[in-house]
């Protein structure tokens, strides 16, 4: 893999993210948790932006346009990060298993030898660490909470559970994503599914699933519609 | 949902105080949740190095109805400020 392939990885998984939480602004099921994820989007944000100015100096492009002037096709982000919210529970199984997932390989990153990509990594790490504190704790009250809460906790658990293996593809190994994520789910009391099922990948080289055009759609009209607009 | 969750009272000790003032209150499930949404709140523009939550229903208040009672007899007390003795010469710092 490339500099600017991890880069851009990096980047697009942290830009999809902030796109999805953002979607929850307005519409949480209460204030507090529009405001924790209005701040998760907007550290995501600022994360995709560092590591997308980085990664378009190499290919000639400002920020905006690698984030608003490419196609699905070009995004190298993972699945997980661009499925729809569904309800509370899927974006909580969401969040914790993409910071599993972001927070070691931020902490891996920080002590790399690029300067520049350690230095985003080392900031980017604390927030990590509290995106994984925020979807542990949904978890683990949705999981051990009422009967209903626990039903759609798990529903939510397997249903996100199979792109998981594309974030444990790479530099993160499986075994250190699971030592994070398995004591959650104990303690949420959810059954942490099989890792044998279907496997979904294709991420990684532009290969998307449908709802990453429809989210492209909405994040770039602006930008496709009044070329180079600034507010 | 709103008014299932109870009410806590947040307190935040800024980063050159020394106590835990009150800055607000929100809503939350439990304590641990509390904090985190105290953290969101009321420190986003690092406000404080420490937070406290509290149970609105653990804390006593002073009823306004005892107001008089409670406070107006402080007002004609000037003797308890520290106003009624001499400075000697040569003090300094005071």
């Amino acid at each position: 893999m490339s500099d600017v392939e991890r880069l851009l990885q990096l980047g697009d998984d942290a830009l999809i993210a902030a796109q999805r939480f953002a979607e929850w602004h307005a519409s949480s099921p209460e204030m507090e948790e529009d405001v924790a994820l209005a701040n998760i989007a907007l550290d995501q944000l600022g994360a995709a932006r560092l590591l997308l100015s980085y990664a378009g100096e190499s290919l000639g492009k400002d920020e905006d346009t690698l984030a608003y002037q490419r196609d699905d096709r070009d995004f190298r982000n993972c699945l997980l990060v661009e499925l729809p919210n569904g309800d509370f529970a899927v974006t909580m199984a969401k969040l914790l298993f993409l910071s599993a997932y972001q927070l070691p390989l931020y902490t891996a990153l920080a002590a790399g030898p690029d300067e520049r990509l350690a230095a985003i990594a080392a900031k980017t790490r604390k927030e990590s660490a509290y995106h994984l504190d925020h979807g542990s704790q949904w978890t683990i009250r949705l999981g051990d909470g009422t009967e209903e809460s626990h039903r759609r906790m798990q529903d939510a658990v397997d249903q996100v559970w199979p792109y998981t293996h594309e974030l444990t593809a790479g530099e993160v190994s499986r075994a250190d994503w699971l030592a994070i994520v398995e004591p959650v789910l104990d303690e949420a009391t959810l059954v942490r599914p099989a890792d044998d099922g279907w496997a979904p990948t294709g991420g990684r080289s532009g290969v998307h699933t449908e709802h990453l055009s429809y989210l492209l759609a909405e994040m770039q009209v602006l930008h496709r519609a009044y070329p180079g607009a600034k507010w | 949902m709103s008014g299932e969750w109870p009410l806590w009272e947040v307190f935040v000790r800024p980063r050159r105080g020394l106590s835990h003032g009150h800055v607000g209150s929100l809503r939350a499930p439990d304590a641990v949740m509390a904090l985190r949404n105290a953290r969101d709140l009321y420190t986003r523009r690092q406000e404080g190095v420490s937070i406290w939550v509290v149970p609105a229903t653990a804390i006593t208040a002073a009823s306004p109805d005892e107001k008089d009672a409670f406070f107006d007899p402080a007002a004609d007390k000037v003797y308890r400020h520290p106003t009624f003795y001499e400075v000697p010469d040569g003090v300094r710092h005071l």
